[in-house]
């Protein structure tokens, strides 16, 4: 064998455990999704093998799967928008600091070592009528009775920002750390004040970063069950959850894998956007 | 059958005077080459021998009875190991049963006759031999008849406890006459607005929905009118709760003063000295739990687990443990000084004061009215 053709097959043989560990752990799953979301549930359960387009059918054209999509891809929109305005500020912050840089990513990177469902749950303890902030108000005479604060889309807002904003944050602060200071400085030497070498300077530069960490908080968010499952009332419901519901509750998997599909299609969609017009490499250095 | 038992056979047969002494050494002779022959490969054959059975359940207090009274004695006693895993929701472990190998899980501890039929739907039970159970004599009727009407000629399950889902309400803002007075309609009454609670399982939002517009819930005449019945309940409910633990911290926190509730988790909460009433209106929903034992698996060392399970002790311990009332028959039974005082204990055995759901009305509306329930939930 030629020195070329080893070289040309050698990242091949490099890449195959994971090209391996991809293909049997998501891409067959995934053709089983697929191939199951054309089957049929019975009406006494087991599924009826075969070709049919009704769970796609009612997927496309039901208004109910509709109108939970688009709430879902509200609410997923809402919360990237809160992180990216909470997070920018924690960023920035965190790149200009000098002497304790690495104790604010240690305490960014914190909450990872939790249970994502535990810090959900936390907001029972602080937002319940016998949680800290009624508590406090109560204490302090401000308030006779508790204020109802929890389970309604407003803490499910709240609880999916908890969740996101360190990944906004850490992909911020990866483009803000990228950026030559001495921009800002000749800027700043050139006549522009702080505020505009910011917004003309640094902003524009560390753009890519935003746009990556929104793109992981919007997916993320937007394939939530959980969140909604703990602090939403009964009318709250993202996409994810009504998938959990057909293949849990409803043991229809062909309906939940034409959902989750769906899913899948909706939000691929945005990620193929976001590489057509700024790559995926932005992705791959926010996520360290 | 293993060879002594077929040993002890052959040597009765002999002693009958079914065989002369010439066949019957001809015979043991002939199992001693058998024998002789298989062993270099008996070893291969160990392998495949019962070494554990798999039980699933709710874990708790629940999971450290059964170790403590049937899983240990029944190790010690059969050399089997009892490996036991726990479950949150029944559904969701059905469908990790129906995604698995046949054999990886055993004996499950389901709720209801719903899952019973389910699982016999999915064609995942098995044949039971009753007469492997002895404890079963012990085991009232009006539960095995529950399954018997799926299966008429064979169990997969052995029915291990039974309760019901009633109202659960806050003495501090709901009177116990209040709670007489209004029954099940106090979950649609607009006074406790953005207080009131419920199970987000469709079953039990149906059947309070039927109790609510005075209809039979084993059937439903008037549709229309209970699926309005749930859309007031749900514009009127704080938070429709998922656990027993979600339904506990509720009422403990005082985030709801009123919802329906499981008998044994509103026990629970009165030990622990919170101020719960818990009231069962006329046709209360009723249900059982069972040991289901899973296609696939070693039936008779299940069959013997499910024996040691039922053992009056471990049942006790189990029942109190987890404060609902054991399937074992109070007229049989000496039941001890709890299970008389657990809600929805019945003495008289016969379990006629509890309505349970009709479980072939209800799994056969479960794929329409399931789906109907998650868009009625979101507003719909």
């Amino acid at each position: 064998m030629s020195v070329e053709a080893r070289e040309k097959r050698q990242p091949w043989i490099l890449l195959s455990p994971a090209l391996g560990a991809v293909t049997m752990l998501l891409l067959v799953p995934l053709i089983f999704i697929v191939v199951y979301s054309f089957w049929l549930r019975s009406a006494t359960g087991p599924d009826v093998v075969g070709f049919h387009l009704d769970n796609w059918e009612s997927t496309l054209t039901d208004p109910f799967y509709r109108f939970i999509l688009f709430n879902t891809l509200k609410i997923a929109a809402i919360t990237t928008v809160i992180c990216a305005l909470l997070g920018y500020p924690a960023a920035y912050f965190i790149t200009r600091s000098s002497g304790n840089k690495m104790l604010l990513l240690l305490l960014l990177m914190l909450p990872f070592w939790i249970s994502y469902i535990i810090r959900t749950m936390s907001w029972i303890n602080i937002l319940g009528s016998s949680g800290a902030v009624n508590t406090f108000l109560m204490s302090i005479g401000l308030i006779s009775s508790p204020i109802q604060m929890l389970y309604n889309e407003v803490t499910v807002i709240l609880g999916l920002v908890h969740f996101l904003l360190p990944f906004m944050v850490l992909n911020i602060y990866v483009s803000l750390d990228g950026i030559d200071t001495n921009l800002e400085d000749a800027a700043t030497s050139l006549g522009a004040t702080r505020w505009q070498s910011f917004l003309q300077v640094t902003l524009p530069l560390s753009l890519p970063g935003l746009a990556a960490g929104g793109l992981l908080c919007f997916v993320l968010g937007a394939g939530t069950y959980i969140t909604p499952l703990v602090l939403g009332g009964p009318q709250d419901a993202m996409f994810a959850n009504l998938v959990f519901e057909a293949i849990i509750t409803q043991l229809n998997w062909p309906l939940g894998s034409a959902l989750s599909m769906a899913l899948l299609l909706v939000l691929g969609s945005l990620v193929a956007i976001y590489n057509r017009f700024l790559g995926m490499s932005q992705l791959t250095k926010g996520l360290g | 059958m293993d060879n002594t038992k077929r040993y002890e056979r052959l040597l009765e047969r002999y002693r009958n005077g079914d065989l002369d002494r010439r066949r019957f050494l001809g015979l043991l002779g002939a199992a001693g080459l058998a024998y002789g022959v298989q062993t270099p490969f008996a070893r291969m054959a160990l392998a495949q021998e019962v070494q554990q059975v798999r039980f699933d359940g709710w874990g708790g207090v629940v999971s450290e009875a059964f170790r403590r009274y049937a899983f240990d004695p029944y190790t010690e006693e059969t050399g089997i190991t009892v490996v036991d895993g726990t479950f949150s929701g029944g559904d969701e472990y059905l469908a990790q049963v129906r995604s698995s190998q046949e054999g990886e899980y055993n004996i499950a501890h389901l709720s209801g006759v719903f899952d019973y039929a389910r699982y016999v739907n999915f064609e995942l039970d098995v044949e039971l031999n009753i007469d492997n159970i002895p404890n079963m004599s012990l085991v009232m009727d009006a539960l095995t008849n529950a399954f018997r009407s799926i299966t008429p000629d064979h169990l997969s399950a052995v029915p291990y406890n039974y309760g019901t889902t009633g109202l659960a309400y806050n003495r501090a803002h709901i009177s116990d006459e209040e709670i007489r007075e209004k029954g099940a309609s106090i979950l649609i009454d607009p006074a406790y607005e953005g207080k009131i609670g419920g199970w987000s399982d469709w079953r039990t939002r149906l059947w309070y929905a039927a109790l609510q517009t005075d209809q039979s819930p084993n059937d439903i005449q008037d549709m229309d009118a209970a699926w309005d019945a749930i859309r007031s309940h749900r514009d009127l409910a704080l938070k429709y709760w998922g656990s027993g633990a979600e339904l506990m911290s509720l009422l403990a926190e005082e985030e709801i003063y009123v919802t329906e509730g499981w008998s044994g988790r509103i026990a629970a909460l009165q030990e622990q000295g919170h101020d719960i009433g818990y009231y069962d209106p006329p046709n209360s929903f009723g249900w059982q739990e069972c040991l289901f034992v899973i296609k696939g698996s070693p039936v008779e060392a299940c069959e013997e687990l499910l024996n040691f399970m039922l053992e009056p002790e471990t049942s006790i311990a189990v029942a109190e443990g987890q404060n609902y009332p054991p399937a074992l028959d109070g007229t049989k039974v000496d039941l001890g000084d709890k299970i008389p005082t657990l809600p929805a204990y019945d003495p008289s055995g016969t379990l006629e004061a509890l309505t349970f759901a009709d479980p072939e009305y209800w799994n056969g509306n479960e794929a329409e009215w399931s789906e109907t329930f998650s868009r009625v939930q979101r507003g719909f």
